[in-house]
Parts: structure tokens; sequence; C-alpha cells
């Protein structure tokens, strides 16, 4: 008897190493994962206490017609667009040059990644004082430059704020590609270029047949990571327009925020939320599959 | 022949260096742009195009840190990266040393349900958190904070420990353990100063997003507990024409930022790759 007390006592010791992390994990992965799906079906307006009325799938059909939600889907959809394209391809750029040269490759490393752990805040403040119309520096040199008829409030001009937005965000960003394509290229045993050109392997067989069908895993990493990253863009879309001008620039997070505060309406916030949730799930897993296909061919 | 292909390989290399050159600066020159803003006067900000500016004020420092608040912001930020990181490095160590060395019902389910959190993202999730932290009572409370990105930085911190302590030889611990050691003692002693190096890789993670960190303090955080981020956005809300103690500010918020980066880039640029790559 003592002997079975004794190993149950030991069993718990065991488990109790993991406590503390499995109490946080309950309360704010579990719990709250539960909590976002069951508010979802209902009307609440946030106050502890206050009185909650079911609503079936009420919330969800709003969120279907409220276009307003969709336009903030399309406008981050356009900016992961334009970050999977263009962020992507200067980075990957970026990439295969710093890997070609000998010299200076800690300190490109260096430079390329301080945008990434700057906060998007400092960021969107930055960028936004270049930006500015009237004492921007954007505008003094295009004055500089005679090319007065295209200055103008970059972040506030219906035409251009979406695309402003988009290149503050894919300059905080490329670094993030570039270090993983870089760190993927070095990752590819030397040798197999020393035989294949041994074999008079030409420079486009060689990416054909050993760079590109090693480096499509580092490339769905990059594009999943990009794709993740930039639909729930949200701090520098706070810090530069929050939104505007008119809903220009609004995005889901900011949608959800404003259900939240704006509307006091809790369980349409979890809606859009979960709807946004399963997007991002779609794009994510299409990545994948697009990519295996493209693996296969 | 060979000179003429030396030469040409000669072109591409400077050609290359131009290039990424030319990229650096695009991405340095706008710090140095806030930097030098933050050193003109409520003046000369409006009109001194020069990125070494006419003369250096520095009072936008000190009338930031006193005035705007920033001083107190600063030191809510150091704290809760400390507390955060904290949290994160001792429950993370304990339960991914237990994860790979200890015995007991569920351990692979448990495990692979913290790893599967951290693949699936729930943008919806703060909804909720702040639900929840209503429910709890810790609405403008600093745990509301730290308990929440504690729990934010786990799954990625465990996983990494693990991988680390499944590599450490076993007969450190067995010599640990006829010595007399218990458990806790062989996790404190042997394992934990072992795993410094991947500590050092999710202390530096975690210190950058908890800095960095901005909608959740927004959310939960009331006025003078907000850390910078929060801060500068409030700054900006009720100063708005006041833009060298702005810079100033942004400025603070960014130096510790550029020098724990600067001293650690080695970890970071590794740690990245690492979790990229194999993860």
């Amino acid at each position: 008897m003592p002997n079975r007390y004794k190993s149950f006592f030991d069993k718990f010791t065991n488990f109790a190493f993991v406590i503390p992390a499995l109490v946080l994990f309950c309360i704010f992965n579990i719990y709250t994962f539960l909590d976002l799906f069951c508010l979802s079906f209902l009307k609440w307006d946030g106050l502890v206490g206050g009185a909650s009325q079911f609503m079936g799938l009420k919330n969800y059909w709003a969120v279907f017609q409220d276009g307003i939600w969709w336009s903030s889907v399309w406008h981050a959809i356009l900016i992961t667009f334009l970050a999977l394209t263009l962020q992507n391809l200067l980075a990957l750029l970026l990439a295969l040059c710093v890997d070609k040269i000998i010299r200076g490759q800690t300190v490109y490393k260096v430079i390329f990644f301080l945008p990434p752990v700057l906060s998007g805040i400092v960021v969107g403040l930055i960028w936004d004082w270049i930006f500015n119309g009237d004492y921007g520096l954007l505008n003094h040199w295009l004055t500089l430059l005679h090319l007065d008829q295209i200055t103008r409030a970059w972040l506030a001009d219906p035409l251009t704020a979406i695309y402003a937005v988009a290149f503050i965000h894919m300059w905080k960003g490329f670094g993030w590609g570039f270090v993983i394509l870089l760190a993927g290229l070095q990752n590819i045993d030397m040798e197999l270029y020393e035989a294949s050109e041994m074999d008079g392997a030409s420079w486009w067989s060689k990416s054909r047949y050993i760079t590109i069908p090693l480096m499509i895993p580092i490339f769905v990493i990059v594009s999943i990571l990009t794709i993740l990253g930039t639909m729930q863009i949200y701090d520098l879309i706070v810090s530069t327009t929050r939104g505007g001008p008119g809903y220009h620039t609004e995005v889901p997070i900011t949608r959800i925020l404003h259900s939240m505060h704006g509307m006091q309406n809790y369980g349409y916030a979890a809606a859009q939320g979960i709807v946004f949730g399963i997007i991002l799930l779609i794009v994510s897993l299409g990545q994948i599959h697009f990519s295996k296909k493209f693996k296969q061919d | 022949m060979l000179s003429r292909n030396n030469r040409d390989h000669f072109l591409t290399r400077v050609g290359v260096h131009l290039f990424l050159i030319c990229v650096s600066v695009v991405c340095v020159f706008p710090l140095l742009w806030m930097i030098s803003c933050s050193l003109k006067t409520q003046e000369t900000i409006f009109n001194d195009w020069d990125l070494w500016p006419s003369q250096f004020h520095f009072q936008n420092y000190i009338e930031a840190w006193k005035g705007g608040n920033f001083g107190v912001y600063f030191l809510n930020s150091v704290f809760y990266t400390v507390m955060v990181i904290i949290g994160i490095v001792f429950f993370s160590s304990m339960a991914a040393y237990a994860f790979s060395r200890l015995e007991f019902r569920g351990k692979n389910f448990l495990f692979y349900l913290f790893i599967g959190t951290m693949m699936i993202p729930i943008p919806g999730a703060f909804v909720a958190i702040y639900v929840v932290i209503n429910k709890l009572g810790l609405m403008h409370d600093v745990w509301g904070y730290i308990l929440p990105q504690i729990n934010g930085g786990l799954p990625f911190a465990i996983f990494m420990l693990k991988t680390f302590f499944d590599k450490m030889p076993k007969e450190l611990e067995d010599s640990a353990r006829m010595d007399g050691c218990n458990k806790w003692q062989i996790y404190w002693h042997v394992a934990l100063p072992l795993a410094k190096s991947a500590i050092a890789v999710i202390v530096i993670f975690n210190a950058l997003s908890v800095w960095n960190e901005y909608l959740l303090a927004k959310l939960i955080l009331s006025d003078n507990l907000m850390p910078l981020q929060v801060g500068l956005l409030k700054f900006q809300g009720e100063r708005i024409t006041e833009y060298p103690q702005l810079m100033a500010g942004m400025t603070i918020t960014m130096v510790p930022i550029i020098i724990v980066y600067l001293l650690m880039q080695k970890y970071i640029i590794k740690g990245i790759t690492a979790g990229a790559i194999k993860g």
C-alpha cells in the first residue's frame, strides 16, 4: 500500500511540472476559444452580468451582409497580395545577392532585419511623418525635383492611402523573408552544385533541378508567414490612417475592434473573428495544397 | 581571356554591393530622420530639411520623459517585459522538462495540444481574452496584461526547450540522481543551466514581442499603467503639433530594442532560421 501511494505521488509530482503552463493554457486558449465560439451566437454588450440574448446564426448572417467588413477583408487581401509578390521578390533577390558575396554578409543581415524588430507603432509614426502632406520629407523631395503636381497627403488621399500603408508594411516586413530565404539557400549542399558543374550543367539547369526544388518548402513557409502576418495587420493602421480616409484602409482587426468598442456588440465581434479565422485557415491550406501540387509537377 | 572574366566578375560584385547598399540606405534612413527630427525645435522641424540638425535641441528628450510621461511608460514597459519573460522561462522550462524526461498520463496528448495551438491562428482571440480578463476581474490590472502574454509565449518556448532537453545526455542526470538529487533539483541545477543558449533565444524573442505589443495593452490597461507603444499614440492624439517631442518619445521607445538587437543579433537570426526551417 505505501508503495502504491508512493508511485501515485511520484506521478503526480511529474505532472506538477506542467501545471502552471496548463492552467494558463486552459484559461487563455481552451476557455477563450470556446467562449469566442459561444459568444458568436449571442448579442451581448460586454458588461459582466449584463443580459445576453441568443441570436442563433444571425450574427454570422450579418457578417456576410456587412459591406464594410468585406471591403476591409479585401484591403487586407490586397496588401497581402502586394507583400507576397513585391516584398518576397525583393527578399529573394536580396537573399540571392547576399548569398553570392563573401564580405559583409552579417552587416547586410543586421541592417535588413532592423525594420522587423521595431514596433509597428514606431514604424507607422515614422512613415506618417515622412508621408505627411504639409511637412513631410517625401513631398519636400518631390518639390525639389519639380514634381509638385504629384505631392499629396499620401496617407490621407483615398487614391494612395492603401498603397502607402502597403509600402510601409513591406518596408517593415521584407527582412523576415530575406533572412529565412538566405538560410534556405545556404542550407543547400554545395556538393550538389559541384557535381552538376562537373556534368556541365548550365546556370538554368542548376536552378531548375537543384535550387528551386530544394527551396520550395522554404517558399511555402515564407508565404504562409507573409499571409498570416499581413492579413492580421493592425498596428501600422492604427498609427497611420486609423482606417481612413473614410473606410479606405479599414482591415479586419480594426473592424472587429469597432464592433467591440464602437458598437458594444461582442457577439458580432466574435462572429467576425471566427469568420476571419476560417478565411485565414482556408488561405493557408490552399497555399500548402497549391505548393505540393507544384512540387509534384 | 582570364583578365576579362575577372573584370566582369569584379563589375558584377560592385553592382551587387551597390544594390545592397541602396536597400540598406532605405532601411536605415527613416530611423536617422526620426532621430534627427527629435533634436530639432518646434520651429525648425518644419523647415530644416537637413539630416544633420542645425542645432541639437536635447531639451525635447527631457520634456518628453517628464512632461510627455514617457518616463512612466518606459518603466511600465520594462516591468511588463521582465515579468512576462520570467513567467515564460520558468513555466515553459518546467513543462518542457516534464515532456522530455518525466512520465505521466496524457503526456503526448498534452504536448501536441500545446504545439497545435501554435500553428492555428485565432485572429479574434483578443475579443475573448478581453472578456475573460473582465470576468476574472483583472481589467486595468497589470496581471490582466501579463498573464495572457506569458501564455502567448509558452508554445514556442516549450517546443524549443523540449527539443533541447531531448538531446541532452542522460548521464548528467543519472549522476546527479546518484548524488541524491530529486527531480526538482535535477531540473533546477542540471537541466536549466545547460539550456542557457535556448533560453537566450526565448528571452530575446519574447522581449521584442512584449516591448512592441500594442493591441492587448490598449484593451486592458488604463492610463497610468500604459506601456510605451500605447503612450506614443496617446501623446500623438493629444499633442498633435509637438512633433519634436513625439520623435523623442519614439526614439526612447526604439533605443532599447536596437541595443538588444545589436548585442543579440546572432541569436535572433539563428532563432528565426531554426524556427522556420526546422519547424
